[in-house]
């Protein structure tokens, strides 16, 4: 079962909050080095699917692992809290502590030695610009710079396996962009992330894949696969007068008629090549004059609202 | 449980104390009060009106002084308990910290020295205090120096029960509670029973003997344990996150 190349598995995952499911029959896995989106709107249970794999809380049912572990495993959680890192939807970093001791004791949590917490303190802090404010109390800084401290601080212990809780959420553009950076900067070392998100631009702008989950698994595959398989394929057919017969006819043909406008229609197909020339026999047949058909490729925005819209 | 762990977490507690003076100045306030304040109160009371405090009410003014290093022990360890645990839910500190190797007794063995410690070397200093100015102040009078004696003994062997189940409490209040104030509030409310018998003895129910105050030792001590098994199931990792307010 266990494989090198998969660092994280689930096999039908599910918690229940008393009546409430939060993650309902997850099956998904990562590849080692591979930067993984869990999208989602709020409420989609990401944070309660990452707590899950991290040993935070237990699951309901179904099976999990995090390299060759099992979640529900008792003997098992210490070896994988050991091989991954968390940044939690909340930071909570301490915040009268400085930088430096804020990253010291996370060392000191994974009992690393003194020479190696100092060398990796060393490194984040001047990666992350903040070596000459490394005594100041944490509290003073920007959102961003906390973020950016608190996903060091995740890596403290050089995890295999990094997750990040929306990382990017409440904050502004810039500090966005700079929080994004860093963890692009960290994809070029080639470690496996699994990043939770509810921006369907971050899942696709930093990850290899994406899952799009609203409480179950609606779809997975690279941005592009997701774009071509989901797209919603529609046009847009200019007629001289738009009448009744004719959108009843087209909906006893089976079509779905998204927009109606005077002089002009918008309806789902599936294949334009088929579709196109169908359309144009109905709406003739009663009545109308096409004057032209245009395709319209909907974005993966698009795609990613109806999908999360409907239950 | 591993006492590194635990002990890295109580350094981590003390580097944040150090930049909150205000939780160690509410921590030793008390033990001086009762160290230097009492024996000043009692000097002033013999001197003053020498027949109306006659010598021979020593011993018991004493002892019901005393008492109050009991109560101490209870009231003090709630603010920095209260502050150790509610302020970490507040910052969220708590989560990333349970995401690490640390196990669930670790941190709550952190918590429960860290929380213990400072009141209690405050209350020894405390403790020391007191029984050397009553005695530089009582030789003359008494003849002998009245400390160190078996009484107050057996009131510092209690002080630490008392200690640690002040902080138990406060650990499950804590847990419960999302804000500093109302957490101090509702755990100090522990003292009253210790009031309760500190009144019973002053109304002469039964006196604060050696050998009372080393049952009631033996009944904290019990209680200690209870409460630290109750504390445990408290501090759960999934407990912490899911129903912790
Ligand atoms: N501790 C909890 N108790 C009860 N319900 C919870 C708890 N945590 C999360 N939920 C519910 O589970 C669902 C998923 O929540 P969550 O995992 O936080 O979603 P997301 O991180 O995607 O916003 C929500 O409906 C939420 O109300
Ligand atoms: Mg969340």
């Amino acid at each position: 079962m266990a494989s090198f190349s998969i660092l994280i598995d689930s096999e039908n995952l599910t918690k229940k909050f008393g009546e409430v499911t939060a993650v309902d029959s997850v099956t998904l896995s990562v590849n080692e080095g591979e930067v993984f989106a869990f999208l989602g709107p709020n409420g989609a249970g990401k944070t309660t699917f990452v707590r899950m794999m991290s040993c935070l809380i237990s699951k309901t049912s179904g099976y999990g692992r995090v390299g060759n572990f099992e979640i529900g495993n008792r003997s098992d959680q210490e070896k994988i809290r050991r091989m991954i890192g968390v940044l939690p939807e909340n930071v909570g970093l301490y915040e009268e502590l400085s930088p430096y001791d804020n990253l010291d004791f996370y060392g000191r949590y994974y009992r690393l030695s003194e020479e190696k917490r100092r060398d990796r303190i060393e490194f984040f802090l001047k990666m992350l610009d903040l070596w000459d404010r490394r005594n100041v109390p944490v509290a003073t800084f920007s959102k961003g710079m906390k973020q950016k401290l608190a996903i060091a601080r995740a890596l403290i212990h050089d995890p295999q396996v990094l997750f990040l809780d929306e990382p990017t959420a409440n904050l502004d553009p810039e500090a966005s962009k700079m929080v994004r950076d860093f963890i692009l900067e960290l994809k070029k070392e080639k470690r496996t992330i699994f990043l939770n998100t509810h921006l369907l631009d971050e899942a696709e702008r930093i990850c290899d894949r994406v899952a799009i989950v609203k409480t179950k698994l609606i779809a997975l595959g690279s941005p592009q696969e997701l774009m071509r398989s989901l797209q919603g394929k529609k046009v847009r057919v200019q007629v001289q007068q738009v009448n009744d017969i004719i959108i009843s006819e087209l909906k006893n043909a089976g079509y779905r008629v998204e927009e109606v406008h005077p002089d002009s229609l918008v309806i789902s197909v599936n294949d334009f090549t088929r579709d196109n020339p169908a359309i144009l026999k109905i709406i003739e047949a009663s009545g109308g004059r096409v004057k032209f058909i245009n395709e319209i490729s909907s974005s993966l925005e698009d795609v990613y609202l109806k999908l999360v819209k409907v239950e | 449980m591993d006492l590194h762990n635990a002990w890295t977490i109580v350094q981590k507690d003390f580097k944040v104390y150090r930049k909150k003076s205000s939780v160690i100045y509410a921590t030793v306030a008390l033990p001086l009060i009762i160290g230097v304040g009492f024996p000043l109160i009692l000097n002033y009371a013999l001197h003053r009106a020498n027949k109306m405090t006659p010598v021979a009410t020593v011993p018991s003014l004493l002892g019901a002084f005393s008492i109050w290093f009991i109560i101490g022990a209870v009231v003090i360890p709630t603010a920095i308990a209260s502050y150790s645990l509610v302020g970490e839910k507040v910052q969220k500190s708590l989560e990333p910290l349970l995401a690490t190797p640390m196990s669930d007794g670790d941190i709550l063995l952190g918590k429960i020295i860290s929380a213990l410690l400072i009141p209690l070397v405050a209350l020894y200093v405390g403790s020391i205090i007191f029984m050397a100015l009553n005695d530089y102040f009582t030789y003359k009078l008494l003849g002998f120096f009245y400390y160190p004696n078996w009484q107050l003994g057996a009131v510092l062997i209690a002080m630490p029960f008392a200690a640690l189940l002040s902080v138990e409490v406060n650990i499950i209040v804590s847990s419960r509670m999302t804000d500093i104030r109302s957490a101090q509030q509702l755990g100090s409310l522990l003292v009253l029973p210790f009031i309760g018998v500190f009144l019973a003895s002053e109304l002469n129910f039964f006196t604060l003997n050696f050998n009372n105050l080393i049952i009631i030792a033996g009944i904290l001590a019990t209680l200690d344990i209870a409460m630290f098994f109750v504390s445990k199931a408290t501090f759960q990792r999934e407990e912490i996150l899911t129903k912790w307010r």
